[in-house]
């Protein structure tokens, strides 16, 4: 655990300029990830999940607020912060062995070392015997391990996930979660998951971070507090995920695209019939 | 048994033959046959007997030499200059938004009509025929390098700034890679048209020795038998050149075997 990161996002604004007019993306985001937690966050699509990602992996910048990794504020990319996107981003014209290798390309590590390295995450992540083979040769979840092998070969102490299984099939996609957790406990990092998916969040996180569009905001952190390995289909799992789904509009099978409405606010008298529960 | 049958007996890979053998066979049947009187129908066994006169002479070898070395520098001149602005243009707005509008307007004009201008400022020597080449060779190499570097997509160079390339690491290891097939498009294109552009200026520019003045000398002494072996001599060259960078293409480009990757 002697490379886990502290996250410490203090008062975080970030807007666009559209047809030079401001238009808020984050708005006021506070949060404190501690060392070695797994968080989730959640949100429906505008939410600006992907932006706060961006922003800590330093793609973006021009934020108002601080964004500090274990008391140091962020600036740009840097080796400390790995990520794993939602395509895989392998370079197609490169092997599993090089893809992974080419994050060392600024690593201190001796070649000897870096070889071992590149080793060891491949087989990290399972793909052992696959090393000379090229992208297209791989399915997508195979790609998305690879992608992950990469992100994590700088042993980075924090590692950022934006939706990485979003593109997956429901099997694979399950099974890559298990995946992930078998990493995160082993490499005892801090990890931070972004997704629309809300069992694959309450499955990973420590805590899940509910967030709201229009601007992006945090309405709520909800912790988990079940012990690995969770039981999708067992009461208290399902008890936690109904809570997180009901951050989203008071209803869990609700559009997650709308903002919830505001208690108290004047609705038309059809609205408060349909939603009368 | 129909003639389909006959067709679909022929083994897959030898298919390709039969339009030309058939030909030669009506070409040659037609001689035989004596069907036309007219100095134009010449014998496959006379051009056979001209390509093997112009080999053994050593005519064939001083044209064709004469014509490749015109095509090999001017394809270099032209593909070099082509890459240098085809990547300035690719690389920065600026360079875009200055140079860009001259060069669409420029390619514009038919080649052909550099011709006289090219031959007042160069004579109708060597240096006309070769500038005229690689100005053939210049604009397919701007276009496919311009190109192969906008398309490379901003996910890569996102990947590139997460492991802290440098601007040299990511041009090497992202930016030429995803730019390759593009430029190699760009440089198959500018090879086929510094061949054809060879051929243009040297019956254009006839002066000196070359396949082109070749295919002059036999039209000016009305041997049809030597206009003929000329055509085939460039074909094969144009066949040969293609061949070579497919292979090429092969070979460098493996990774893009079947599948376009989708990132």
């Amino acid at each position: 655990m002697a490379h886990a990161g502290t996250l410490d996002i203090r008062g975080l604004n970030k807007q666009y300029e559209v047809r030079g007019e401001a238009l808020p993306v984050l708005q006021d985001i506070h949060l404190t990830i501690e060392p070695g937690a797994f968080v989730s966050i959640v949100g429906s699509s505008g939410c600006g999940k992907s932006t706060l990602l961006r922003l800590v992996i330093g793609l973006e910048g021009d934020y108002q607020g601080e964004i500090l990794l274990n008391g140091q504020r962020i600036a740009g990319t840097s080796l400390d912060r790995g990520i794993v996107f939602q395509e895989h981003r392998l370079f197609p014209w490169l092997t599993v062995e090089k893809n992974v290798a080419l994050g060392l390309l600024n690593s201190t590590l001796t070649e000897g070392q870096q070889r071992a390295t590149v080793r060891e995450h491949i087989e990290l992540v399972g793909l052992s015997g696959f090393e000379k083979a090229y992208p297209h040769q791989l399915s997508g979840g195979m790609s998305q391990r690879v992608a992950i092998a990469r992100a994590l070969v700088n042993r980075p102490d924090i590692l950022l996930l934006d939706e990485p299984f979003g593109a997956l099939d429901a099997m694979t996609r399950a099974h890559l979660q298990q995946e992930l957790l078998r990493i995160w406990q082993q490499e005892g990092i801090t990890m931070i998951l972004v997704t629309h998916d809300v069992e694959e969040a309450v499955f990973l996180g420590d805590q899940v971070v509910v967030m709201e569009p229009r601007p992006g905001r945090i309405r709520r952190v909800v912790p988990v507090g079940l012990q690995h390995p969770r039981e999708r289909t067992s009461h208290a799992f399902t008890a936690v995920k109904d809570s997180v789904l009901r951050e989203f509009s008071g209803h869990p099978a609700a559009d997650l695209a709308e903002p919830p409405l505001k208690r108290g606010e004047q609705l038309p008298p059809a609205a408060q019939w349909q939603f009368a529960v | 048994m129909s003639s389909t049958n006959v067709f679909q007996r022929v083994p897959r890979h030898l298919r390709g033959w039969v339009l030309p053998a058939a030909i030669l066979l009506v070409w040659w049947a037609a001689v035989a046959g004596g069907w036309s009187t007219s100095p134009l129908l010449v014998s496959p066994a006379a051009v056979w007997q001209r390509g093997v006169t112009q080999v053994a002479s050593g005519e064939l070898w001083v044209a064709l030499s004469a014509s490749l070395w015109r095509m090999g520098w001017g394809f270099a001149i032209g593909a070099a200059a082509g890459l240098a602005v085809g990547a300035l243009l690719g690389w920065s707005r600026w360079a875009e938004r200055l140079v860009g509008p001259s060069f669409h307007t420029l390619k514009q004009i038919s080649l052909f009509a550099w011709i006289p201008m090219l031959s007042m400022w160069f004579g109708l020597g060597d240096a006309s025929k070769v500038a005229f080449v690689a100005m053939a060779a210049f604009f397919p190499v701007v276009l496919n390098t311009f190109e192969g570097l906008r398309s490379v997509p901003r996910e890569y160079l996102e990947v590139a700034r997460v492991y802290e390339f440098s601007v040299a690491q990511t041009l090497a290891r992202v930016v030429a890679p995803a730019a390759a097939p593009s430029l190699f498009t760009g440089i198959q294109l500018s090879l086929i048209y510094a061949w054809l552009a060879t051929l243009g200026a040297e019956y254009l520019l006839a002066s000196g020795k070359g396949l082109g003045n070749t295919l002059i000398d036999g039209r000016e002494h009305f041997w049809m038998d030597l206009v003929l072996f000329g055509v085939v001599v460039i074909g094969l060259v144009g066949f040969a050149l293609n061949w070579l960078l497919a292979a090429a293409e092969r070979r460098l480009l493996a990774w893009r075997d079947r599948t376009v990757a989708k990132y």
